[in-house]
């Protein structure tokens, strides 16, 4: 019984992180059209970023690191863009290559700053202690990062669904051409999204480091993941990326968990029949 | 000599590789109301497109009174004082009708009366009954008074219409006809593209007719002659 409730929770918190991933690489998938390959770098190099810090600064805590963090990938991720890959803006493979090449070149400046040693990050000491529910033990951090992710995803939806910035952005996902025509500044749109997905990765490459650690070839991990996700839960919706992200925290973490040798397969094989069977996923908009 | 609302001056605007205007002129006066006339395939949205920016002329001038917006962006050109209600209407489906109003809402204020979203609920009731829902739940004329509200929440100094009637029921038609008309007597200067030559002769003081591409007539609308008409008018379409 314990096996299954610990199991059942690290498929939350891993869910939770997924969401943190994957909810960033949809909102700029749905808006710009492009998949960002660097996306599961940002992740990574908010890890790092959390990790070094944490290791230099003792009094500093995870939260102020991950905000620290989020802002510093964020500016990253905006200067990318604007003077990167706003010039590729009608040449998809060129995109493709750039963010491809761009996760390469993070990937290499870490090894060549951090070494390939795994970093690891402290749980904050108030959440060491575990919480007891029902007679069962949990450990305290992973409810707090399923907590996160909740937050981040109420957050996200008021942003999008409740303030004007969000209704323009949805105009822009809508119908780009008319959405400049009434006069949208889409290009400023793009810029701002693309920072606020590479921020959100960022901060949850903190949040997750006491998780995860930062080690190189974290990024290569956490990408096929966060596409996954995006597959499932259908692309530019936040929601399917919520509900996406738990349920391949669930299949990932169970299918490893019970049949090792063949997480993989049961992570892929699903995916292969939502491509052929329901191609804009569980909440996307058919031509989407 | 006050300048002109719109002008546009040999214009010429390709699709790639194909040529599909070959120096277009007319202009309009300020509040007046210019129907743009011509057969299917005649070049009409083709002309507008690149007045909104979607395409930019290969050659030739267009300017906005007295100033010059060919080649410049959409965005740019929306809040210069273009409002574009598009052929087909694209509204957008998955905002509610208030926030299709709200986007589309711009600070700087050019005219004395803005266009609020109260004004345009007071013109367009049934949008305010239906604010919630959203615009692609709409019916088609409804979707017509949401993408002439949102091009007005902009406070457009030349509203251009590209076929504003089409598809709908001749009740709505009707509606839009004296939508356009109050616009008129308000002052907003107009460019309405139409297949209804009915509606739009009814309100229309200028005419330009377009065929494969190049204006064949340009002048006031009383000049239009039965001759011009039928040449390339034609019936193409039951109205
Ligand atoms: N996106 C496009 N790519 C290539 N050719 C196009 C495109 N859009 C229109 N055309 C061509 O340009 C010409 C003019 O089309 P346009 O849409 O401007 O006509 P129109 O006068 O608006 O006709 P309608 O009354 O049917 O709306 C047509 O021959 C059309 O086939
Ligand atoms: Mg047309």
């Amino acid at each position: 019984m314990q096996f299954w409730i610990i199991q059942g929770l690290n498929s939350l918190s891993l869910g939770g992180l997924l969401f943190l991933l994957s909810s960033g690489f949809s909102l700029i998938f749905g808006l710009m059209r492009l998949a960002n390959l660097t996306h599961g770098a940002f992740f990574m190099l908010g890890t790092y970023f959390g990790a070094i810090s944490l290791r230099n600064y003792s009094g500093l805590n995870i939260w102020v690191a991950a905000l620290g963090a989020g802002i510093a990938v964020a500016a990253i991720g905006g200067l990318f863009e604007r003077l990167i890959l706003t010039r590729l803006k009608t040449n998809p493979l060129g995109q493709v290559l750039v963010t491809l090449g761009m996760s390469f070149i993070i990937s290499d400046a870490c090894l060549m700053f951090w070494g390939g040693d795994s970093i690891p990050v402290p749980t904050p000491q108030s959440l060491q202690a575990p919480t007891r529910v029902f007679g069962f033990v949990f450990p305290t951090y992973r409810l707090v990062l399923v907590g996160c992710a909740i937050a981040a995803a109420i957050a996200l939806y008021f942003l999008l669904e409740r303030t004007r910035l969000g209704a323009m952005i949805r105009a822009g996902v809508d119908d780009r051409q008319m959405a400049r025509a009434v006069g949208i500044p889409v290009s400023r749109l793009f810029t701002i999204v693309f920072c606020l997905g590479a921020g959100i990765a960022g901060a949850g490459g903190v949040l997750g480091g006491p998780i995860l650690s930062a080690y190189p070839g974290l990024d290569g991990d956490m990408l096929p993941l966060a596409l996954i996700v995006v597959i499932l839960g259908g692309i530019g919706s936040l929601l399917g990326a919520f509900v996406g992200s738990f349920i391949i925290g669930f299949i990932y973490t169970f299918g490893s968990a019970l049949f090792p040798e063949l997480a993989y397969i049961i992570l892929f094989l699903p995916m292969i029949f939502v491509i052929a069977f329901r191609p804009q996923g569980l909440f996307g908009r058919v031509g989407a | 000599m006050a300048s002109d609302a719109l002008s546009l001056t040999n214009v010429h605007a390709f699709y790639g590789d194909s040529h599909i205007l070959h120096g277009v002129s007319f202009s309009l006066r300020p509040g007046g109301v210019l129907a743009l006339l011509g057969r299917n395939g005649a070049g009409k949205t083709t002309c507008i497109s690149t007045v909104v920016g979607f395409l930019t002329p290969r050659e030739g001038e267009i300017k906005l009174f007295g100033e010059s917006i060919a080649g410049l962006s959409p965005e740019r050109i929306s809040r210069l004082g273009i409002g574009l209600v598009p052929q087909g209407r694209r509204i957008f489906p998955s905002l509610t009708v208030r926030e299709n109003l709200i986007v589309a809402g711009q600070r700087e204020n050019k005219s004395e009366k803005p266009w609020n979203i109260e004004r345009i609920y007071s013109m367009f009731p049934r949008l305010q009954e239906r604010h919630t829902q959203l615009a692609g739940t709409l019916s088609g004329g409804e979707q017509q008074m949401l993408a002439i509200g949102r091009a007005l929440m902009g406070n457009p100094r030349v509203l251009l219409l590209d076929e504003p009637s089409e598809g709908l029921a001749p009740l709505i038609v009707a509606e839009v006809g004296r939508t356009i008309k109050r616009l008129k007597e308000e002052g907003q200067s107009i460019v309405l593209v139409e297949q209804n030559r009915q509606l739009a002769l009814e309100v229309a003081d200028q005419a330009v007719i377009l065929n494969t591409g190049r204006c064949v007539f340009a002048g006031e609308a009383s000049e239009l002659n039965e001759d011009l008409i039928a040449q390339n008018l034609g019936v193409f379409r039951a109205h």
